[in-house]
């Protein structure tokens, strides 16, 4: 507790400053507005339910993505870890694809669905399936060789293999996986709403930009980074308790 | 099946690695073993015992001769043929609990749900395990562990286990706890057993016979049997000038500092 506190020392004593500049007239706080005032706007958008709409427009979009490009990345993962053939074959593709920048398909996605959720959830399921299908690929190849033998000591077919031993053995580090694409759909989401798609946080951020309200701007922009840093959060404390009972297995010397 | 007959037959083994520089590990290897005996192989690290040991259990494949279980020749791992790793924390499951484990075997036996939980009572109640059968792995000692990857072998209903210096890395307590435990286990159910080591007094101690490897290229040196009464005990067996004569003769077999 007393390491939160510490923790909490600098950021506090700055928002301190900022406040005590602002009213001293020190700041000029038209254009980048104070503390008192961010959180009275604050006030103002949870009241008026702007805050909750956009939160849950931006975290549905964001979800959803996360949820398709996952699913499809730890799928095409687990397919090329267990056979070498399928991922040489398709490696120019994934390595041609890959670093497309996520942001770089709205356009793209713009012409095909149009504003409005399936784009974004195109485009933020686009940006989850790499980091998945790298991960879940590495961890389906990183498996101790030692319960492969044992499968095959025990006459398993690949099918029971797959289920018994390979998944569970790759749970771990595609968890990790998922907290990274938890992060970036969230990331790719907002850069969506603000460069094009009329909804959510990021859209929120561009009106209260362009109505020249900055208290309300840095409401949403705060707001975004605590929802980041609770997804996170979260996330940690699920995998800390379902494996941390068995022993982080992922983390083993081999 | 014919008293004389063999249960596991090796008829001149030969192991060679590697295309460009070729290196014999094994060199013309013979030897059988019969039901419900207790082989021991002993040689030093790197004499290819493991090497022989994986080759019979059918991980590997030989580059000349064969290896025969029951008359048939071993091609691929068979659940008959039980393997217990020197490296027991990597050969167990650590997402399922310890009775979890047990059952993975039971699960390729295709025994039925209901029996299994009697089965995985009995056998953990043997390895002296009863009480940790809701545990995880991680939360057992390396002798726990070790037992736990026996139990789960035993559960494969074998009737062959093979052991590779499965007491090599615990402590020398430990070590003569598990010995004695194997000695009893493999006396109770009849379970021919094949135990590599390079400890030779725990050959001469467990074996039934001890097989003797030379080293580069791994062959065998030298077959004797024990004879020693059973059941064991680790003081009076490891006095008996039977046991030490036999340590004399072996031990100039295998290099100084074994």
């Amino acid at each position: 507790m007393t390491r939160l506190l510490k923790g909490m020392a600098l950021p506090l004593g700055l928002v301190l400053l900022w406040e005590i500049g602002a009213q001293s007239g020190y700041l000029v706080a038209e254009s980048v507005s104070y503390p008192s005032a961010i959180a009275r706007a604050a006030w103002a958008a949870v009241l008026d339910g702007s805050l909750l709409k956009a939160t849950r427009e931006t975290f549905g979009a964001a979800l959803a993505g996360m949820a398709l490009g996952a699913a499809l990345g730890i799928l095409a993962g687990i397919a090329f870890g267990l056979s070498r053939l399928l991922a040489a074959l398709m490696r120019l593709s994934t390595e041609s694809l890959r670093p497309i920048p996520s942001v770089a398909l709205i356009p793209l996605a713009l012409l095909i669905y149009g504003y409005g959720f399936r784009m974004e959830i195109a485009v933020v399921a686009f940006a989850c399936f790499w980091p998945l299908l790298i991960i879940t690929e590495s961890a389906v190849r990183g498996i101790e060789p030692r319960l492969i033998e044992v499968s095959r000591a025990l006459g398993f077919g690949v099918t029971a293999r797959v289920c018994k031993i390979v998944l569970p053995a790759a749970l771990p580090r595609v968890f990790v996986g998922l907290r990274l694409a938890a992060a970036v759909s969230l990331v790719v989401a907002v850069t969506v709403e603000i460069t094009a798609n009329p909804i959510g946080l990021g859209y929120a951020l561009i009106v209260a930009q362009e109505s020249m309200k900055p208290d309300r701007m840095f409401v949403f922009l705060i707001w975004i980074g605590f929802l980041g840093w609770l997804v996170n959060a979260v996330l940690l404390r699920a995998q800390q308790r379902w494996f941390g009972r068995m022993g982080n297995w992922a983390e083993q010397a081999r | 099946m014919n008293e004389a007959e063999p249960l596991l037959a090796v008829e001149r083994l030969n192991y060679v690695v590697g295309d460009a520089a070729p290196l014999t590990i094994l060199h013309d290897i013979s030897l059988t073993v019969r039901e419900h005996e207790f082989v021991c192989i002993v040689g030093a690290s790197g004499c290819g015992k493991t090497t022989l040991l994986r080759l019979i259990a059918g991980l590997l494949t030989p580059t000349a001769g064969a290896v025969t279980f029951r008359g048939r020749p071993v091609t691929g791992p068979d659940r008959a043929l039980a393997i217990v790793f020197q490296d027991y924390a990597k050969a167990l499951l650590p997402w399922r609990t310890v009775a979890g484990n047990v059952e993975l075997a039971l699960e390729s036996r295709r025994v039925p749900r209901g029996e299994r939980r009697d089965i995985i009572a009995r056998l953990l109640a043997q390895v002296g395990l009863a009480d940790r059968a809701d545990g995880f792995p991680v939360q057992l000692s390396g002798g726990m562990q070790q037992r736990l990857q026996i139990a789960r072998c035993l559960a494969q209903a074998p009737q062959v286990l093979l052991m590779d210096e499965p007491f090599g890395a615990l402590d020398a307590m430990t070590r003569q706890t598990l010995q004695d435990e194997v000695a009893r286990l493999s006396a109770e159910s009849g379970t021919t057993v094949v135990f590599v080591t390079h400890d030779l007094e725990e050959a001469i101690y467990l074996g039934d016979r001890v097989i003797a490897m030379e080293s580069r290229p791994g062959r065998i040196g030298e077959v004797v049997d024990v004879g020693l009464p059973r059941p064991r005990n680790q003081l009076t067996t490891r006095e008996d000038p039977r046991f030490l004569a036999l340590r004399h003769r072996l031990f100039n077999l295998l290099p100084t500092g074994h």
